[in-house]
């Protein structure tokens, strides 16, 4: 237990000293998780409202996809990830593959879907209260796409940090497009993973804090977001 | 100040509307049954009849939120007549938004420049006494602060026509008080009336001229006066009278009507 708790005043000291290796290794983290969410969020939304307000062939074998898609397996998109970028791959002669930027990309296809279907959740439920109005006064579905965003945006926000929440947590596709080099792609998650096998455990949960902390924070928020203005959307 | 947008006078007019044997079929069931009628300017007209008579499905055909299944609905200044028309639904329909913001999205739909935006807001909350509300968001007024307020949405829009759907059904009298103030100077000011009610008194006070509905018919049509004072249709006499088994005497009628059960 000695080792446990020795392993944890070091990673109190790390956290509190701002240790260079450790801001870098979260500073990386954020760029790469913020990015993809943001880049996600700007697919995301749309696509997601246009699942909702439009009936076409096939949008049920959509909305069932991307549905499925939210739970798919980090590992699975790193793999597919991988396989594109490889140097045998279609999109190889970028030279992407063991970058932040394939991390990126990896995660934009995990957090995408989860933006997505929420998104289309949020819009579709909007959409059956507002029809009838809108209709009426001259917007039919593509003209209220804006303004069913903007009044469904305080649970559209939830959805975006469910998606920074699965984007920050998560190691399998980090680890197998970013390959985990130290100072270029080594993140919090993978590090961790790292680091246990090591037997370095001091970084690991100076990490781990770090992300709890991180994930917790989301989570207030987003809950404060809701309850705070809640008489907009009640 | 700016010059009011457009007034009902100067802008071409889009009634009278003529509907032509409108049919409206629903799973199989035909719930509007061959009406043919016209609507001039001016007037308040009432549609009255049971629930489920169709009632609001001849306002949404009328204001094209429907289409008819067989027949035509024509306006005088064809697919643009609708920007000259606004309708005001029984739950009002609140964005997410302030009051304020509320009619200035309406307005913006419509194409109303951002400069005459806030007089026109301004004038229909003065009008409506919604004014010390416009800074809050719309949901949380009350129901009936939130109908009066899509009435000034509405209103603001300075619509030829106005259609209403049960617009104080689930009100207290002092709201729909209100209410029927506010629709009462929207048509002094120029706008064509066309609402239902399944509240005999508010017709009796707002009427020009009743329509009856039943079981998707107009069964009756005649001056509000007229009407209350002698109801022609026997059907339209019980309801008026407000027996309770008025319908029993449609029996043959009912007949008519495959699967009734499955009527909404």
């Amino acid at each position: 237990m000695t080792n446990f708790s020795d392993a944890f005043a070091a990673a109190l000291g790390l956290v509190l000293s701002l240790d260079a290796s450790l801001t870098e290794i979260v500073g990386l983290s954020l760029q790469v998780s913020l990015s993809a969410v943001a880049i996600a969020a700007l697919i995301g939304l749309p696509v997601g409202a246009a699942i909702a307000l439009f009936r076409f062939r096939g949008r049920f074998f959509i909305v069932v996809t991307v549905n499925a898609l939210m739970g798919m397996p980090p590992v699975v998109v790193g793999l597919i990830v991988y396989l594109l970028l490889s140097r045998a791959g279609p999109f190889g002669v970028f030279g992407l593959l063991f970058t932040p930027t394939a991390m990126i990309v990896a995660q934009v296809l995990l957090v995408t879907p989860i933006i997505a279907a929420l998104t289309r959740q949020v819009i579709e439920d909007l959409w059956i209260e507002y029809e009838e109005q809108m209709r009426s006064l001259g917007a039919g579905p593509g003209r209220a796409v804006p303004a069913l965003l903007w009044d469904g945006r305080f649970t559209l926000i939830t959805a975006i940090l469910a998606g920074f929440g699965r984007a920050s947590a998560e190691v399998g596709a980090v680890m197998i497009v970013g390959g985990n080099i130290d100072h270029v792609t080594r993140v919090m998650t993978t590090s961790i993973a790292l680091e246990v096998s090591k037997g370095d455990l001091a970084l690991a949960l100076g990490l781990g804090m770090i992300l709890l902390t991180l994930s917790a924070s989301i989570n207030a928020g987003a809950y404060l977001i809701q309850h705070s203005t809640k008489r907009w959307h009640a | 100040m700016t010059a009011p947008r457009s007034t009902p006078e100067s802008t071409p007019q889009i009634l009278p509307l003529e509907l032509d044997g409108v049919c409206f079929d629903a799973g199989g069931n035909r719930l509007i049954k061959d009406i043919s009628l016209r609507f001039e300017p001016g007037l308040r007209t009432v549609v009255i009849g049971p629930n489920g008579a169709g009632k609001s499905l001849f306002l949404r055909l009328c204001h094209g939120l429907l289409r008819p299944t067989q027949g035509s609905v024509r306006w005088q200044l064809g697919s643009s007549a609708a920007r000259h028309q606004a309708m005001v639904f029984q739950r009002p329909v609140m964005l997410r938004r302030s009051v304020t913001a509320n009619i200035d999205y309406a307005l913006k739909l419509r194409k109303v420049p951002r400069r005459d935006r806030a007089d026109i807001i301004d004038r229909v909350l003065q009008q409506t006494g919604l004014r010390r509300h416009a800074d809050q968001p719309a949901r949380v007024l009350s129901i009936g602060e939130q109908q009066k307020l899509a009435l000034a949405r509405a209103w603001a829009l300075q619509p030829q026509v106005l259609f209403l759907d049960e617009p104080t059904a689930s009100l207290d009298p002092a709201a729909t008080h209100g209410v029927e103030e506010i629709i009462q100077a929207i048509h002094d000011a120029g706008t064509r009336i066309i609402m239902t009610t399944h509240d005999l008194g508010q017709a009796r006070r707002l009427a020009d001229e009743v329509i009856f509905i039943n079981r998707g018919r107009i069964l009756e049509r005649a001056p509000a006066e007229r009407f209350f004072e002698a109801q022609e249709n026997d059907l339209a006499r019980a309801f008026v009278r407000g027996e309770l088994l008025w319908w029993h005497k449609g029996k043959d009628n009912r007949k008519q009507i495959p699967k009734p059960k499955e009527d909404i």
